[in-house]
């Protein structure tokens, strides 16, 4: 990592308070009066079936939704009042469907933040190579590609690189791997979590996978019905379920665990 | 040929300034309107379904319907501006559906990145969504650049100079070549055009910027050399007024143009001809003054422009269609040239004597065929003869009007609705026969010239000796000449020869 600024800066804490998100009047909220703090540095894990509302928290704090009522703040300011368009300049953002504009290069598609910030070009050029090198794809190589020659992997570092490349203080993932083959998806994981390490960033993310939030999270929030049913780090999980629907979520990687571990002694009985 | 390609130039810049003008403010239209609405479906679907009704208005009506509504806003109703806004509306459909196809084909995810990554919406509209979209944009600008391309030869008949008058000309004056010019010419421009767009959309799509560039600026320096002309002349001497002489489109107008043209140069005026008009716009722009002095007929006049369903003597209407013109729109007719091009049911000498038919009565009963031009079977005229004569037709057959003669000489009809006036009646030996019942109205023609044009008393000293100068047999030779097969003449050479006759006759009546 060439820019030590980057080493420097501390992630900015997420708070929510009290927020609530109702599509249509009258039925029940996506989110329902959600509490929440992500402390600096911090990643965290938002786990839930598809409908418990994860998606729709993680948009918040973007503004990509407006909450019904309740505040999101961002690094002690409360997002409302600030540019949407600013914030999510300022906020990484990855996704599942990663959304590489397919008619720039691999390299323009990392410095699409940049050059709407209008940052220098022989800056942004740097920031680039060294965003790519961050991913583990050699500039030289993949700089001038375009999106539909890379494979899925690739094209999600791609998007990482990208989310990264105004050296934003939080990161928001929408189930970045979701769409990846499992080696592939291993792989990955570690990497976002060394870079969000090494970046020094507070993220917040979203998956449906109990494994990778137990592989990834330094806290993990399992939603149901847009409230949270439990939190705490893997470890307290594990130890204190707590709620049944947390209990149940943990009982695939329990059985997966356990399963192995009777296999690789030699084993093989159920 | 060599008098074609004096005009190929000129015809041909004006044809690239108008489709590739009308081309340009469509493309400037079209794709804001479409990026406008596309967010909103009852806006899309509005805006869609009018350009999708504009398409479906025929492009010679759509063209000639432009005539009393620029009239009507703008007091003149002929040439560029006309044209050029009923192309550019016709070029919008292709165009805008493209667009919103193209805008709607995008990526929800990637325009879901433009957003997170904090685009404004205009710069995700013109960084991303347009540019992704372009090809698709592009595919429909080629179709409207054909269809432009090709639909502005229909400019003629509104005023507009355009390859189309090769091939108006040439269609009413049979002379085939000067229509395959025309038609050649607009399919070549029509195919570098799509060519060269093409090489835009490859640009585009391969990302290849100097391809991109050379096709749009090949397309570029084409609408330049487009504008920077040459535009049409008018003959005649250096300086002195310029006068617009109108004709319709057949033979008979182009030579009596040619002729008027001819007697205004030896009075020193600048003449320019604008030939190839539709019936109505030609007489909308003599009443609004785009155009000085034409030749029509009085019972056209009297049918179509005073609503005249009756008939009456040739002298009434020539008296009644002068008043009319006066009082409605300050027009002058000097007066009768000398001729009749009236309808007359012509047959085949032979098949006339067969019938035992010498007048329309004759036929009364008899089961004949009958060809007529396109709107003869539509006019007030033919229901007059069908009643009046009794007529029971085995059928009835439109032909265009350069047809119908071949048709009644080579017995696939027994009897058309020939021009009197018309050259090939004597060609094919034709009978005309009488109208004992006096049905058929009087058509004079007669010189009209324009209220502006009308106060300048030397020109009505230089255009009266025509009055009264060109008898039906002169005029029939002299369409004849240009109307034959066989030792064909130009439109010039008999007008030439027209003028000549004219002379010698004056002065040996004298």
């Amino acid at each position: 990592m060439a820019d030590p600024a980057d080493q420097d800066h501390a992630g900015a804490a997420i708070e929510l308070r009290g927020v609530t998100m109702r599509y249509v009047q009258d039925a029940p909220p996506a989110v329902d009066q959600f509490d929440l703090r992500v402390p600096p540095g911090e990643l965290l894990v938002l786990l839930g079936e598809s409908g418990c509302g994860k998606t729709t928290t993680l948009k918040m704090i973007n503004r990509l939704i407006e909450p019904t009522s309740g505040t999101i703040l961002v690094g002690g300011r409360d997002i409302a009042e600030a540019d949407p368009v600013g914030l999510r300049r300022s906020i990484g953002y990855v996704f599942q469907g990663v959304g590489l504009f397919p008619h720039l290069t691999v390299g323009e598609n990392v410095g699409v933040v940049p050059h709407l910030m209008r940052w220098e070009r022989g800056r942004t050029r740097a920031r680039t190579d060294e965003l790519l090198e961050l991913v583990g794809l050699d500039p030289a190589t993949f700089r001038d590609r375009d999106p539909d020659e890379l494979s899925g992997g690739q094209r999600q570092r791609v998007g990482i690189a990208r989310a990264l490349a105004a050296t934003p203080k939080t990161m928001l993932m929408d189930e970045p791997l979701g769409a990846l083959d499992p080696i592939t998806r291993a792989t990955l994981q570690d990497e976002l979590r060394r870079i969000h390490d090494q970046c020094g960033l507070t993220s917040v993310m979203v998956t449906h996978d109990m494994t990778e939030a137990l592989m990834m999270g330094d806290r993990i929030g399992v939603m149901k019905a847009g409230r949270i049913v439990g939190l705490g780090t893997p470890a307290e999980l594990l130890a204190d379920p707590g709620d049944p629907y947390v209990e149940r979520l943990l009982a695939t990687p329990r059985r997966e665990v356990r399963r192995l571990e009777a296999l690789e002694q030699g084993g093989g009985a159920r | 040929m060599n008098e074609l390609l004096l005009d190929l130039d000129q015809n041909l810049t004006a044809h690239i300034r108008l489709s590739l003008g009308a081309l340009a403010i469509g493309i400037g239209i079209s794709i804001p309107a479409a990026v406008f609405v596309a967010p909103h479906a009852r806006l899309r679907y509005g805006v869609l379904s009018v350009v999708s009704v504009i398409q479906t208005i025929p492009a010679l009506a759509l063209l000639a319907l432009m005539v009393p509504i620029f009239v009507a806003l703008t007091g003149d109703g002929l040439g560029f501006w006309p044209a050029l806004t009923a192309l550019v509306l016709y070029s919008m459909l292709p165009i805008v559906r493209n667009t919103l196809t193209g805008l709607a084909g995008v990526d929800a995810d990637v325009i879901e990145a433009a957003r997170a990554m904090g685009m404004t919406p205009v710069q995700s509209m013109l960084r991303v969504r347009l540019p992704l979209a372009a090809p698709v944009i592009l595919a429909g600008v080629r179709t409207a650049a054909v269809w432009t391309v090709g639909i502005a030869t229909l400019a003629t008949p509104v005023g507009q100079r355009c390859l189309g008058n090769f091939i108006f000309t040439g269609l009413q004056t049979q002379n085939w070549t000067s229509v395959l010019v025309g038609c050649a010419a607009a399919a070549a421009l029509a195919i570098v055009l799509d060519t060269l767009l093409g090489g835009v959309e490859l640009g585009l799509r391969r990302r290849r910027p100097p391809l991109l560039w050379a096709c749009a600026a090949a397309i570029a320096v084409m609408f330049g050399v487009g504008l920077g002309g040459p535009y049409a002349k008018p003959a005649g001497p250096v300086s002195g007024p310029t006068l617009v002489v109108g004709a319709k489109t057949f033979t008979e107008q182009y030579i009596l143009a040619d002729v008027i043209g001819g007697v205004c140069e030896d009075a020193g005026y600048r003449v320019e001809g604008m030939e190839s008009l539709g019936s109505a716009v030609v007489f909308e722009g003599l009443a609004s003054g785009e155009i000085d002095v034409y030749v029509d007929y009085s019972g056209t006049i009297w049918a179509n422009h005073m609503k005249r369903t009756d008939t009456a003597d040739a002298q009434t209407v020539l008296d009644e269609v002068s008043r009319w013109v006066r009082e409605t729109h300050g027009v002058v007719c000097l007066g009768s040239l000398g001729f009749e091009n009236a309808y007359g049911m012509a047959m085949r000498r032979d098949r006339a004597e067969a019938v035992g038919a010498t007048s329309i009565d004759d036929l009364r009963g008899e089961p004949v065929s009958i060809g007529g031009d396109y709107e003869f079977f539509e006019r007030p005229e033919w229901d007059a003869i069908r009643s009046a004569y009794s007529l029971t037709p085995s059928e009835t057959i439109s032909y265009d009007s350069t047809f119908m003669y071949e048709a009644v000489a080579t017995g696939q009809v027994d009897v058309i609705s020939a021009f009197t006036s018309d050259g090939r009646i004597a060609a094919f030996d034709l009978v005309v026969l009488d109208d004992p019942r006096g049905v058929i109205p009087p058509y004079d023609a007669v010189l009209l010239v324009s209220a502006d044009a009308s106060q300048d008393e030397d020109l009505i000293e230089a255009l009266r000796p025509l009055v009264g100068s060109i008898d039906v047999e002169m005029m029939r030779e002299a369409n004849l000449m240009v109307d034959r097969d066989e030792d064909k003449r130009s439109v010039a050479e008999a007008a030439a020869w027209l003028r000549e006759r004219i002379a010698t006759d004056g002065e040996s009546g004298r």
